[in-house]
C-alpha cells in the first residue's frame, strides 16, 4: 500500500473538496430558502474569476505583483460577483417567485446559458492564462510535493471564509432573518422581515463565497476559461446534495467527500472518466437518499 | 350491522411519525350500507386514519383488512393506493385535489382508468376494444357528471369551478372507480349551507343508488348528525367514543372533547 | 420623474456590471490591455430605453380597466381553430403538400442546402415530440434526453460498421434499444419529483457522454465514428442531392409517424394518465393510476423515438462524435418543449423549427444564438410560462339527452 499516494491523493482531495464547499454554500442557502436550484449559479463562480482576471490583468501589466495583487483582484470579484448574484436574482427569479416549480427551473437553465455566452462574448472562449501571484512560501518546502503553497493558501482562505459564515449566519441579525426565513417564509414575514431583502441577502453572499473559490482556482489551475462554470456548477451542487440540500454544513461535508472521493477515483481508477465519479454519486444519492448525509427526509402533507 | 356484510376492518392501527404518534390503536368496521363519519379536533388523527386505510402510508402497526363483496378479503397494509382503489375503495381529499389543466369531463374519466385496459398498441391502432372502451368511458363519465349536476360544465377546466362545484367533480371522479367503499375527506368543508343540504341528500342518494358504505370525516355537525348510522370519534389519534347519533350527542367524553366548538344548529 | 430616476439608476447600475468584462479586454498575448468604453454606453443606453418601456407599459395595464371576458370562456386562437374540423383538414392538407414539394422547390442539382437545414431541423423536431410525451404530457422532467439520441446514432454506427446491418433493419433496433435504456434508466428514478429528478437524468446524459468520449476502443472517444453507411432506397446508395432528399422524406415520414402516434395516445386512456400524473401524482395514484408503469411507459415512449431519429442522423451525416451530444443540446430540446407549450403537438413543432431554423437563416446574429436563446428561456418563462400553445383540450362527443318541442329533457 503506497501511503505516499495515498495521502497526495488525500491532500489533492481536501483542497479540491474545499474549492467545492466553497461554491456549494451557494446553492444549498439558495435552496434552503426559496427552494430553486440556482442552475447560473456555476456561472457567478466563472464570473469571478475573470473578474479576477481582468484587476490582475491590469495590476501586473503596470508593474504590480505578489499577495496584493491577489487580494485586490480577489475584493473586485468578490464585489462584481455579489453584484452579478443580485441582478440574477432580480431579474431571473424573483418574477417567478410564485410560479411552478418548472418555470423557475427553466428559467435558471436559460439564465447560466446566457452569462456563460455574455462573458464568452464579451471577452474569449479561449483559456486566458492566470497570472501567478502566490510564490512558493519557504517553510513549505518540504511537503510541497503534497501541499504547495498555494494549496495551503486555499485551505487557510476557505477555513476562515467558513467560520465567518458560521458566524453571520448564527450571530447577526441577518443570519438570524435567513434562519427564519429558510424556515418558515410566511411567518417571517409576518414578524416583519423583509423577505426580499433576506433572499436578496442570500443571493450575494453566496455569489461572494462563489467568487472566492473562483479566484483560488484561477491562481491554482493558472489558466480560466468562460466554460469552468458549468462544470464546477454542476460538482458543487452534487456536493451540496450529497451533504444535504439546504443544510450548511452538510455542503461543507458533502464538498470534501466529492473532493476526496473524486481524486481517489482519478487516482486508482481512472482520470479519464473522473467527471464520471461526481455524476456517479450524484445519481447514487439522489436514488438512494436524497436527503443527503446530514439531511432531513421531508414528508409531503397529503 | 349485525346483518350487513363487513367491507372493511381495521384493528389497532397505529401510525408513527418519527417521535409523533398519530393514530394510536384505532380499531373501526364498516359494514355495508353504512354511513360512519369520523369527528374529532383538528389533527385527532382522522385524515391520517384514512391516509393509511386508502394506502397513503404504510401503518406502524395494526391490521386493515378489505372485503370485497364476492371475494376473499385481503389485508391491505403498506399496499400501493392504486392497488387498493382497484379492490374497490376510492376517496376524495381534505384539500382538493383536482388535475387543473383537464377538463371536468376527463378528471372523471381518469376514475376509470383501473376499471377499463386499452393498452398503448391499442391506443396507436385505434383497435375496436378501444374505441369501445373510449365510448363508455365518456358516457359512464357523462353520466356521472348528471348525478352530481356538472354535467353542464363537462368541457369546463376543472380548476376554473367555484369550490363546490369542485368538491362534487371530486366525489364523481371517485364513483368513477366503481367503489364499493367511499372514503369522503371533509367533503363539506367551505360549504355554505344550501351547499351543504343539496351535498346531504347526493351522499345518501349516493348510497342508496350505488349501494356503498360511505366513511367520511367531516367537522359541520348538522351534515354528520343528519346522515351518520354510526359516529367514530377521535381525539389526540386515540378513539374515545363510537356510537349512533344520539348516544354521541349525550356523551361526556365527546362534549369535553368539543368544549368550545359550536355545533352548526 | 420617478420612473426618469429609476430608469437612469437601471441604466447607470448595467454600466457598473458591464464594465470589467465588457469594457476592459487583457490581451495576455502582447501584453496591452484593450479598453472598449463604446460598449458601456451602449448597455447604459439599452438598459435606460428598457427600464423606462417597461415601467410605461406597467403604468399603462393598471391605468387600463380589466377585461371584461370571462376567462373561462375566451377561446385562443388555436382552439377556436381545432374546433373548426374542416378549416384544419384544409390547413393540414396545404401543410402536407408543401412538406412534400419542399426539396424540389427549393433546391437544384448543385445546391441543396436548404434541405439539409430541413433535414437537420426535423430530426430536432422528431427529438422535441419525443421529449414532449416525457415531459409534455407526463411532466416527467429530463435534462439528459439527449443520451437516447445518441445511443440511436451509436447504435446505428457500430452495428452497420461492425455487423454489415442495413439502414432499415437498424431503424427499428435503435428505437427498441433506445427505449430499453429509457427503462433501464427510468426504473431507479421513479420516486424522484421536479428538480431532483432533472438534475438525476442531467447526471445520466452527462455520465453517457463522458463515456463515449473516454471509451476509445468501442466508441472512437472524441474522435467518433466515422463512415456510416447512408440509408439505402432499394439497395441503392444514393448521392448528392438525391441523398439528401432521401433522408428528408424518410425524417418527413418520421414526423409524421411521431405525430400521428403522439395525438393518438394523447388522446387516450394512456395519455390522460400520463397528464393525471403529471397534474397530481397522489390523486392520480389514489385514482387507480399505477404509477411505476405509466412512468415507465413514459420514459420507454419518449426514448424510443430519440433512438428511431438517432439512427437517421448517423445514416445522414455519415459521421458521429460526442460533441453532438451535449447538455446544451438536450436543453435546447427541452426549450422546444416547453416554449411550445407542455404537451402541444403544434407548438412544439413550430419551437423546434423556429430555435433549429431561424439561427441558421440570420447568420448576421449566429454568435449570439445562444445568446439569444437563454435570455429568451428567461422571457418566456415571465412573461409566457404557459408556452406558445397551452390548454388544447379535445371536445368529446357525449350523449346528449333528445329535447322534445317543449325543450324538456327525455
Amino acid at each position: 500500500m503506497d501511503f505516499e499516494y495515498l495521502f497526495e491523493l488525500l491532500c489533492g482531495g481536501v483542497v479540491k473538496g474545499s474549492i467545492y464547499a466553497l461554491i456549494a454554500l451557494g446553492y444549498t442557502m439558495v435552496y434552503g430558502i426559496i427552494q430553486l436550484i440556482n442552475f447560473a449559479h456555476g456561472e457567478i463562480y466563472m464570473i469571478g474569476a475573470f473578474a479576477a482576471f481582468i484587476v490582475a490583468g491590469i495590476l501586473t501589466l503596470s508593474g504590480q505583483s505578489g499577495l496584493t495583487v491577489l487580494v485586490l483582484a480577489a475584493a473586485v470579484a468578490v464585489v462584481y460577483a455579489a453584484a452579478y448574484g443580485y441582478t440574477l436574482e432580480k431579474i431571473a427569479y424573483r418574477p417567478l417567485r410564485k410560479a411552478p416549480r418548472l418555470s423557475p427551473l427553466i428559467s435558471a437553465i436559460g439564465a447560466s446559458i446566457f452569462l456563460m455566452n455574455y462573458v464568452q462574448l464579451a471577452q474569449t472562449p479561449d483559456f486566458l492564462p492566470f497570472p501567478e501571484l502566490v510564490s512558493d512560501f519557504e517553510f513549505m518546502a518540504p511537503i510541497e510535493r503534497y501541499v504547495s503553497s498555494v494549496d495551503l493558501l486555499i485551505l487557510i482562505v476557505t477555513t476562515l471564509t467558513m467560520v465567518a459564515l458560521t458566524v453571520l449566519i448564527k450571530y447577526t441579525r441577518i443570519g438570524k432573518a435567513m434562519r427564519a426565513t429558510q424556515q418558515d417564509a410566511v411567518m417571517a414575514r409576518l414578524v416583519g422581515i423583509n423577505v426580499d431583502r433576506v433572499i436578496s441577502a442570500t443571493f450575494i453572499i453566496g455569489s461572494m463565497l462563489a467568487a472566492i473559490a473562483g479566484v483560488l482556482i484561477a491562481s491554482r489551475t493558472g489558466q480560466i476559461n468562460s466554460a469552468i462554470g458549468f462544470m464546477a456548477g454542476i460538482k458543487a451542487f452534487t456536493a451540496a446534495v450529497l451533504g444535504g440540500i439546504g443544510n450548511i454544513p452538510g455542503a461543507v461535508l458533502g464538498g470534501l467527500v466529492l473532493g476526496i472521493a473524486e481524486t481517489l477515483g482519478a487516482g486508482y481508477i481512472s482520470s479519464a472518466y473522473e467527471d464520471v465519479f461526481a455524476f456517479a454519486l450524484l445519481v447514487l444519492i439522489l436514488i438512494l437518499r436524497p436527503a443527503g448525509l446530514l439531511g432531513k427526509a421531508v414528508k409531503q402533507k397529503v | 350491522m349485525t346483518a350487513a356484510a363487513k367491507l372493511l376492518e381495521v384493528s389497532g392501527l397505529t401510525m408513527d411519525f418519527g417521535g409523533l404518534r398519530a393514530v394510536d390503536d384505532a380499531s373501526l368496521t364498516i359494514c355495508a350500507g353504512e354511513i360512519v363519519a369520523l369527528i374529532g379536533p383538528n389533527g385527532a388523527g382522522k385524515t391520517t386514519f384514512f391516509n393509511c386505510v386508502t394506502g397513503i402510508y404504510a401503518p406502524t402497526a395494526g391490521d386493515i383488512v378489505m372485503h370485497p363483496p364476492g371475494a376473499a378479503p385481503s389485508r391491505i397494509n403498506g399496499m400501493k393506493p392504486n392497488r387498493i382503489t382497484a379492490l374497490g375503495m376510492a376517496r376524495t381529499f381534505q384539500n382538493i385535489r383536482l388535475f387543473p389543466a383537464m377538463t371536468v369531463l376527463e378528471n372523471v374519466m381518469i376514475g376509470r382508468h383501473c376499471r377499463t385496459r386499452t393498452s398503448i398498441v391499442d391506443a396507436i391502432v385505434s383497435s375496436r376494444r378501444a374505441l369501445r372502451e373510449e365510448r363508455e368511458t365518456v358516457d359512464k363519465s357523462y353520466r356521472l357528471l348528471q348525478r352530481v349536476g356538472l354535467a353542464d360544465v363537462a368541457d369546463e377546466f376543472s380548476r376554473n369551478l367555484p369550490y363546490g362545484a369542485q368538491r362534487r367533480l371530486e366525489i364523481a371522479r371517485a364513483l368513477a372507480t366503481d367503489p364499493f367503499l367511499l372514503l369522503l375527506d371533509e367533503p363539506a368543508a367551505g360549504m355554505n349551507p344550501q351547499e351543504t343540504r343539496e351535498l346531504d341528500e347526493l351522499i345518501v342518494r349516493i348510497r342508496a343508488e350505488d349501494r356503498l358504505a360511505i366513511p367520511l370525516i367531516e367537522h359541520d355537525m348538522k351534515l354528520v348528525m343528519n346522515i351518520s348510522d354510526r359516529i367514530y370519534v377521535m381525539e389526540y389519534g386515540k378513539e374515545i367514543a363510537q356510537g349512533t347519533p344520539r348516544e354521541i350527542k349525550e356523551n361526556p367524553r365527546v362534549i369535553e372533547a368539543y368544549l368550545g366548538e359550536e355545533t352548526h344548529a | 420623474m420617478i420612473r426618469l430616476k429609476r430608469s437612469l439608476t437601471i441604466g447607470l447600475w448595467f454600466m457598473f456590471l458591464a464594465l470589467p468584462l465588457m469594457v476592459v479586454r487583457v490581451n495576455t498575448l502582447n501584453h496591452e490591455i484593450e479598453w472598449r468604453w463604446s460598449n458601456m454606453i451602449w448597455v447604459g443606453v439599452c438598459a435606460f430605453a428598457v427600464a423606462w418601456m417597461r415601467q410605461f407599459a406597467l403604468a399603462r395595464r393598471s391605468a387600463r380597466p380589466a377585461p371584461a371576458v370571462n376567462p373561462a370562456q375566451r377561446r385562443s386562437l388555436m382552439q377556436r381553430l381545432a374546433d373548426d374540423a374542416p378549416l384544419s383538414r384544409r390547413l393540414l392538407i396545404a401543410i402536407s403538400v408543401l412538406a412534400i414539394v419542399f426539396p424540389w422547390a427549393v433546391s437544384t442539382g448543385q445546391n441543396f442546402y436548404h434541405v439539409n437545414v430541413m433535414v437537420s431541423a426535423l430530426i430536432f423536431v422528431v427529438l422535441g415530440l419525443g421529449l414532449n410525451i416525457t415531459v409534455g404530457l407526463a411532466g416527467l422532467l429530463d435534462l439528459g434526453y439527449i443520451a437516447f439520441f445518441a445511443v440511436g446514432a451509436y447504435t446505428y454506427a457500430l452495428l452497420s460498421k461492425n455487423f454489415d446491418l442495413g439502414f432499415w433493419t437498424c431503424l427499428p433496433l435503435g428505437g427498441v434499444i433506445g427505449m430499453l435504456f429509457g427503462v433501464v434508466l427510468g426504473f431507479p428514478i421513479l420516486r424522484l419529483r421536479g428538480d431532483y429528478l432533472a438534475i438525476v437524468t442531467l447526471g445520466f446524459g452527462s455520465i453517457t457522454k463522458i463515456v463515449l468520449e473516454n471509451w476509445d476502443t468501442l466508441f472512437g472517444g472524441a474522435a467518433g465514428i466515422a463512415g456510416i453507411p447512408r440509408p439505402e432506397l432499394f439497395g441503392l446508395v444514393l448521392d448528392g442531392r438525391e441523398k439528401a432528399v432521401y433522408s428528408y422524406y424518410i425524417v418527413l415520414a418520421l414526423v409524421a409517424l411521431t405525430v400521428f402516434v403522439t395525438s393518438r395516445l394523447k388522446n387516450s386512456r394512456i395519455g390522460r394518465a400520463w397528464m393525471a400524473l403529471r397534474e397530481d401524482e397522489i390523486a392520480s395514484v389514489a385514482m387507480g393510476v399505477d404509477m411505476a408503469r405509466t412512468k415507465l411507459s413514459a420514459y420507454a415512449l419518449g426514448a424510443f423515438w430519440a433512438g428511431l431519429v438517432g439512427v437517421v442522423f448517423a445514416a445522414h451525416n455519415n459521421f458521429i462524435n460526442p460533441d453532438s451530444f451535449t447538455f446544451m443540446d438536450s436543453a435546447m430540446i427541452l426549450a422546444m418543449v416547453v416554449l411550445g407549450g407542455m404537451g402541444s403537438i403544434v407548438g412544439v413543432i413550430i419551437a423546434a423549427l423556429t430555435l433549429k431554423l431561424l439561427p441558421e437563416y440570420l447568420r448576421a446574429f449566429a454568435d449570439y444564438r445562444m445568446l439569444i436563446f437563454g435570455a429568451l428561456m428567461v422571457l418566456m418563462m415571465i412573461f409566457r410560462p404557459q408556452g406558445l400553445i397551452s390548454d388544447m383540450r379535445r371536445k368529446y362527443e357525449y350523449g346528449r339527452r333528445r329535447r322534445d318541442g317543449d325543450g324538456e329533457e327525455r
